[in-house]
């Protein structure tokens, strides 16, 4: 076998991760993540709130975010269709993706036709999810990634935990050791003196990534957005990575999610507004590229795009569940979320984690494994989430829903759910009036004891802990309500 | 065997099929200034796009139209540029003040990546500023050139006429539109390269040209 030619990624699947609350457990521990990720969260935070606060209509425009979005969902079929004539009459080459391995052929056999070994990659969700790099890499193509978190999550021999900032996890200092340890083995090495300042890091990555942007044949990317009538494609970013990759290569493929259309160029002003305030708290983020296939004498003249399903119409066929589709990337709702803020993106074992993520995943790859069971359940239902959304996902809805969905799976596999067997249980005790009292009087008697030692549990025994491993429990009061009526109230009825 | 593309519209028409609904209505007025700037006058808008374009930290020089030629050369002098790519169509005045300087000047006849990246620096027009984002819009027509020669080089001193500064994202949209129908490609530039990468905090200047130097002109 021959060598690697890009940095390894930690070894396993993703979708084989630990269940979120045993993964939730893990990263907990992780001091400095916690400190990274609160600090990253909470800037972000405020910058979204300022900048959100400056439009006077932004509710308008959230709910035309959600329309437009509902929209082309109902019609996928038809816009599809149109995007096709429409990216084929402007010069590129249309392909169409049931799911991952398909696309990763696809993309595999058009970059040996150009007879190239290597890509240079503007950051993509699409190309993530379906592990494009690992296919790649295995059909002996190095794909390089371009945006600053993304190489500092190759370089690192690490996972994305974040939708927008994938190494939100890491600090300035973990970054300088990544660059001075790896960038060397994989091109131009960082300068010796290389401190931690951000400025300089963000030097040093101009400085490596600079020989692989000038020599590149080949690029991917993903879009932000599909203009059916155009054929336009649109890619919003900050660095000027995507604008190399989209601007000097010969050759442009693009993978697509068939949920990214807009029906029209005018449609544009809506996300245009919505996503930078809601993503990086700017007014406007640094660069946007629109192309509409090929233009002579100005970018790629070999262009193609890669239409991806992987799970898409199986959400869409889900009538709540579909409105998961509307998302646009923006990760507003990782950073107001206390559960990712605490945990971080890797329990969610999944390229897209936080609230968009537990809706999301669950869907796009079923609910056949244990961590994709698990992440309905990754919520406290604050609702905050759906707040900051720029097209209005209920959230909180979505997450009820699937997790509706899980205990018909579990229950379909003889599994026991934690609330199943705890509703069984107690409608047995409500059954009866004396079991009732002498439930009550269980926990109060353990409440008389531990009261004024302890305010609530930690974990208990099974199976109370399919419950408690995640949750406290408060200690019982030391009288139930039953017997605070008979004593204050002599047993009227 | 059935075709990917047969299979994925074949999916999709099954799913909808609870979906015997006319199509959704979007609430939506499109191409019209949003909120309170609609009632600015010209020069209170020209104002804003100064102001957001200064926040994030580009150069901006405001100048009369005749004064265009000797900002320009200025600009190019105060950063140390030698060397200039200049596109078609670039005011003749402009580009005649610039040699007349001794600056290098470079003509795209076809320059590599590799080329590109010896130059300089970069002079071009624009199309639309939009004030309330601090966005310049480029759409590669005449004076703006392809889009490597505004990404390559470090140093990209571009000119902004006052007339062509619009409110808001929907308004110089629109002045756009049919020129993204026609095929264009757009680039929208919001300041300079910059990154939020290493634990969320700004940075000017990554991949992109690190100085972004704009010139507005009236009259």
């Amino acid at each position: 076998m021959s060598p690697r030619r890009t940095p390894a990624p930690p070894p396993g699947e993703l979708r084989d991760s630990l269940p979120f609350p045993k993964a939730a457990k893990i990263e907990l521990a992780n001091v400095q993540q916690r400190a990274n990720l609160r600090h990253a969260t909470h800037t972000i935070r405020a910058k979204r709130a300022q900048v959100v606060g400056e439009l006077d209509d932004w509710e308008a425009l959230r709910t035309a975010g959600a329309q437009i979005k509902d929209r082309v969902l109902r019609n996928l079929d038809d816009y599809l269709e149109q995007l096709e004539a429409s990216l084929t009459a402007a010069g590129a080459t249309v392909h169409w993706a049931r799911d991952a391995e398909e696309a990763n052929r696809i993309v595999i056999d058009l970059v040996r036709a150009t007879g190239q070994d290597e890509v240079v990659k503007v950051k993509s969700m699409a190309t993530q999810e379906i592990e494009l790099n690992e296919a790649l890499e295995r059909a002996g193509i190095a794909a390089w990634e371009t945006d600053l978190a993304e190489l500092i999550v190759q370089l690192g021999h690490d996972r994305p935990s974040h939708i927008l900032v994938p190494a939100i996890h890491r600090n300035r200092s973990e970054v300088r050791e990544i660059f001075l340890e790896e960038m060397g083995t994989y091109g131009e090495a960082a300068p010796p003196d290389l401190d931690d300042e951000p400025a300089h890091l963000a030097a040093a990555s101009r400085s490596h990534l600079r020989e692989k942007f000038l020599r590149a044949k080949v690029a991917v990317s993903g879009a932000n957005f599909a203009v059916a009538e155009t054929g336009t494609l649109v890619v919003v970013e900050s660095e000027g990575n995507g604008r190399m990759c989209l601007t000097l290569p010969e050759t442009l493929i693009s993978v697509v999610g068939i949920e990214k259309i807009v029906p029209t160029v005018e449609d544009l002003e809506v996300y245009l507004q919505l996503l930078p305030r809601s993503s990086t708290g700017e007014r406007m983020n640094p660069y946007t590229s629109m192309w509409t296939g090929t233009t002579p004498g100005d970018g790629p003249q070999d262009v193609h795009v890669v239409l991806l399903d992987n799970g898409r119409t199986t959400a869409l066929a889900d009538e709540v569940g579909r409105k998961a589709l509307r998302c646009i990337r923006c990760s507003a709702c990782l950073n107001i979320c206390p559960v990712y803020e605490r945990v971080g993106g890797h329990a969610y074992g999944s390229v897209y984690p936080g609230p968009i993520g537990a809706i999301l995943t669950p869907q796009l790859r079923g609910l056949g494994s244990k961590v994709d069971r698990s992440l309905p359940f990754a919520s406290s239902l604050c609702g905050a989430c759906y707040d900051v959304c720029p097209v209005k996902i209920p959230i909180p809805e979505l997450l009820v829903h699937l997790r509706h969905k899980v205990v018909q799976e579990k229950a379909a596999h003889h599994e026991v759910h934690a609330e199943t067997a705890a509703m069984k249980a107690t409608s047995w005790i409500f059954a009866d009036s004396r079991r009732m009292e002498a439930a009550l009087k269980l926990p109060s008697f353990g409440g008389k004891v531990l009261r004024g030692r302890l305010n609530h549990f930690g974990p208990l025994p099974y199976p109370a802990s399919l419950w408690t491993t995640a949750r406290d429990v408060p200690v019982p009061p030391s009288e139930s309500f039953r017997d605070w009526w008979a004593r204050e109230r002599g047993g009227q009825r | 065997m059935t075709s990917a593309r047969e299979e994925i519209l074949g999916r999709i028409r099954a799913a909808k099929q609870d979906l015997d609904l006319p199509p959704v209505e979007v609430d939506w007025v499109y191409g019209r200034t949003t909120g309170d700037p609609v009632h600015r006058d010209h020069a209170q808008v020209v104002d804003l796009f100064v102001e957001r374009v200064e926040d994030y930290q580009a150069v901006v020089d405001r100048a009369g139209a005749a004064e265009v030629p000797g900002r320009v050369v200025a600009a190019l002098q105060r950063y140390g540029a030698t060397s200039v790519v200049l596109p078609a169509g670039l005011p003749d005045d402009v580009v005649a003040a610039i040699r007349d300087a001794g600056v290098e000047v470079r003509e795209d006849d076809h320059l590599s990546p590799a080329q590109l990246d010896e130059i300089g620096a970069v002079v071009t027009t624009s199309a639309v500023g939009f004030a309330e984002t601090g966005t310049i819009v480029l759409d590669h027509g005449s004076g703006q050139g392809r889009r490597a020669l505004t990404l390559v080089p470090d140093i990209h001193v571009c000119l902004v006429r006052a007339d062509q500064v619009t409110t808001d994202v929907p308004e110089g949209l629109a002045r756009e539109v049919d020129s993204i129908r026609a095929g264009q490609p757009q680039t929208w530039i919001s300041g300079p390269s910059a990154t939020s990468d290493i634990e969320l905090s700004r940075v000017e200047g990554v991949h992109g040209p690190r100085t972004l130097h704009v010139i507005v002109s009236e009259g």
